[in-house]
């Protein structure tokens, strides 16, 4: 199975490559890109430059456009998309349908990936974009069984790819609201998740306290480990009862499972994470790579150090072993 | 690693123009090695940054638009747009993007307040750079270049044995 990992400065890029990556993701640095954060992300030239770097290295680079095109700017996403096909992206990720349209009508021959953004999940979505924009590849959503992607992989007619570490989404991806409701900004149209204009940290009698635009999202006191400032992971008094409403700060880890993924059809594994630094770029990625080579047996432990890294410092099989049907 | 006491102590003591003069020496150093480092900020350029090391008298002020380093005593609200506070080794490493600032913040490790989209935009501009704080400060030290990027690399390797052993 090929190992793709996040890169969102061209430093964290040669760290990836160098530790093993057979492909690296990026996106430029604008709201074509679903990590759209501030100081993050190539310009064509890096971008360009990166390509020869993993050229050189036998390793594959992946552009993503992955958020939804602005009625009547369409031609940023139209520019982003020539660009990278110009300094030779090996494959397009897109999650809008009619980008994936312009990219199948004007560069028949590019390889199209759908994005995690465009939430397919079922046989009949993904062989429509395989049918009418040769999609190559989907990501899957991480809403998915094994036994759920097992079924799936029997139907279609492309590849399959999954992520299996890193930071975990709420269950509606490309579709969430969430930080559309607190700040107006949101992944799928700006790129921004929680957009950092909106989030305060403020330490109060020793406790963390998190904000995002006008709502707390949590209080960690001294000894909690901490999260990201998304609503998603927010702990929040309902009724009588303080708790994670929607999921709790935890990343996901299905490393565990390979050998099961493999069987199921996977051709890829996603790595979260392009706003994350090029230290843990190139810690994660060494040690998937290492996980990936080595004998069931022996991954736990290889795997176990990458949990202080996490988000909450804690990791789950998330919906992939999902009990609760 | 917390930088030892017996040395930290005599800092709240010293004039500041005398420590900051070693500082801007410093600075100068990287700056001229990385004349790029701060060109991912945009306009985040002109926002004002401080490090507030934890076990350290001290505050260190950078301004990307001059570009320039300002050292002050510890204070508890220092004129800066965004704060970030930790061990000095910590945001040392943080700074050559050796330490991942997520991972030390969901550990508590890092505190950060303030203006968090240039606090944001600074962590990604440090860590695109490739600052090497014992090669580009060594640079500087004339004659006792080798001397220095030796003890330099010798008190990172320390450092960050530190970090590893906490991440297992």
């Amino acid at each position: 199975m090929e190992l793709i990992c996040p890169a969102g400065t061209p430093a964290a890029f040669r760290e990836a490559a160098d530790a093993g990556a057979d492909a690296v993701y990026c996106g430029f640095r604008d709201e074509t890109n679903a990590r759209n954060f501030p100081g993050l992300n190539f310009s064509r030239e890096e971008l360009g430059e990166a390509i020869a770097y993993a050229r050189r290295r036998d390793t594959k680079t992946f552009v993503a456009l992955n958020t939804f095109m602005r009625a009547g700017h369409e031609e940023l996403w139209y520019q982003a998309a020539a660009d990278a096909v110009r300094v030779g992206a090996d494959a397009l990720i897109l999650a809008d349908f009619g980008l994936m349209a312009h990219v199948a009508e004007t560069y028949p021959e590019q390889r199209l990936h759908v994005s995690v953004q465009a939430s397919v999940s079922n046989p009949d979505a993904v062989n429509f974009l395989v049918e009418a924009f040769g999609a190559k590849r989907v990501v899957l959503p991480r809403t998915l069984t094994i036994a759920d992607i097992a079924r799936l992989a029997r139907q279609v007619r492309c590849e399959i790819e999954v992520f299996a570490f890193g930071g975990l989404c709420v269950m509606a991806e490309g579709r969430c609201s969430l930080s559309s409701y607190a700040t107006g900004k949101s992944p799928n149209m700006n790129g921004v998740c929680s957009p950092p204009s909106h989030v305060r940290y403020r330490e109060d009698g020793g406790d963390l306290v998190s904000e995002l635009g006008a709502y707390t999202i949590n209080r960690f006191p001294r000894e909690e480990a901490a999260g990201y400032p998304t609503l998603c992971k927010g702990r929040f008094d309902i009724a009588d009862a303080r708790g994670y409403a929607f999921e709790d700060p935890a990343s996901l880890d299905v490393m565990g499972e390979i050998d099961a993924l493999r069987e199921a059809g996977v051709c890829a594994l996603k790595i979260e994470g392009r706003q994350r630094g090029k230290a843990y770029v190139g810690e994660v990625v060494a040690t998937l790579r290492k996980a990936l080579d080595a004998r069931p047996e022996d991954r736990p432990a290889l795997l176990a150090r990458l949990r202080l890294l996490s988000e909450g410092q804690r990791t789950t099989c998330g919906a992939y072993e999902k009990r609760w049907r | 690693m917390e930088f030892p006491r017996p040395l930290a102590a005599p800092l709240a003591l010293l004039p500041i123009p005398i420590v900051e003069g070693a500082v801007k020496l410093m600075f100068s150093s990287l700056m001229k090695r990385h004349p790029k480092l701060f060109d991912r900020l945009g306009e985040h350029r002109a926002k004002r940054y401080a490090f507030r090391p934890t076990d350290l008298p001290l505050v260190f002020l950078v301004e990307p638009a001059r570009p320039a380093i300002t050292l002050m005593r510890r204070q508890a609200n220092p004129p800066a747009d965004a704060l970030v506070e930790g061990s000095l080794f910590r945001l040392l490493t943080l700074l050559e993007g050796r330490s991942d600032a997520d991972a030390l913040f969901f550990a508590r490790s890092l505190t950060v307040t303030g203006d968090m989209e240039a606090m944001l935009a600074l962590r990604n501009a440090l860590d695109g750079s490739e600052i090497d704080l014992p090669r580009d400060l060594g640079a500087a030290a004339g004659p006792f270049a080798p001397l220095f990027s030796r003890a330099a690399a010798a008190i990172r390797r320390r450092a960050l044995a530190g970090e590893n052993a906490a991440w297992n």
